[in-house]
């Protein structure tokens, strides 16, 4: 149990330092590698969480496919490479009160909810077939609906981004 | 493990997420914003499904990853797209459709 919460605590902080770097780094890149990490920290929470497909997808899809896709992004528009003081807008300041004003509410609302209400220790654990079993029984409408959508957006990104 | 400690590491990368998204002004920037945003949900979502014993949290988190990725596939093509038209990417500059 201490373990846990010990692992817990180390990933979570990895975590939201990741987090402000990706908001307040001034060069793309590095953003984009602060991302990496925290991505790859939320995986390690779902291991915790007892959700090793989700940790799995998490790395495959965001690590390996949509890093790949933001780093693509940030060479084709040319961004600059190396620290770049036009990031932010002349408001940004703005987003702070906003954040934690947020934050706030949902920690308020949060700790009155759940309090220290404890995370079952010897309850069911989900299965992958679990998972799958429920994908294509009662999730199955909302599944092809998701496939089209993917199809949509793989053909709306060619149509997109195709020079003509 | 509280069920809490996962619900405000989760509150937490949510509003650094719309902190994000508020102060920055390069496109791709937003989007890495709203990934965090995104992430922030799952979290939840795996959370609350550990907490109830039930595979619907996971089966959530999974379509939000699919469409997290169908959404990062367009938006960086509308980013292209708008590089490609008017030379920049800062959503400043995007101002035509002010009344």
């Amino acid at each position: 149990m201490v373990a846990q919460n010990i692992g817990f605590a180390i990933i979570a902080a990895i975590m939201i330092v990741g987090a402000l770097r990706v908001v307040t780094t001034s060069n793309v890149v590095h953003a984009a590698l602060w991302l990496v990490v925290v991505l790859a920290g939320a995986a390690a929470q779902y291991i915790l969480l007892a959700a090793e497909f989700l940790a799995i997808t998490q790395v495959l899809v965001y690590i390996g496919a949509v890093m790949v896709l933001f780093l693509f992004g940030t060479m084709l528009t040319r961004s600059r490479i190396g620290r770049d003081s036009g990031l932010n807008n002349s408001y940004a300041k703005l987003g702070i009160p906003v954040a934690v004003v947020l934050f706030a509410a949902m920690a308020l609302a949060l700790s009155k909810s759940f309090g220290t209400e404890e995370l079952p220790t010897n309850g069911s654990l989900v299965s992958t077939q679990q998972i799958s079993d429920q994908i294509f029984g009662p999730y199955l409408l909302p599944f092809w609906a998701l496939s089209f959508v993917l199809l949509a957006a793989v053909i709306g990104a060619i149509v997109l981004a195709r020079k003509d | 493990m509280l069920v809490n400690q996962f619900l405000f590491l989760a509150a937490l990368l949510f509003c650094i997420g719309v902190y994000g998204v508020i102060a920055r002004k390069n496109a791709v920037l937003v989007l890495m914003s709203i990934e965090l945003i995104l992430n922030a949900v799952n979290l939840n979502f795996v959370a609350f499904a550990l907490r109830s014993g039930n595979a619907d949290g996971h089966t959530f988190a999974l379509y939000i990853i699919a469409i997290a990725a169908a959404e990062v596939g367009v938006g960086l093509a509308l980013v292209l797209l708008i590089f490609r038209n008017r030379k920049t990417i800062s959503l400043d500059d995007l101002s035509e459709m002010k009344g």
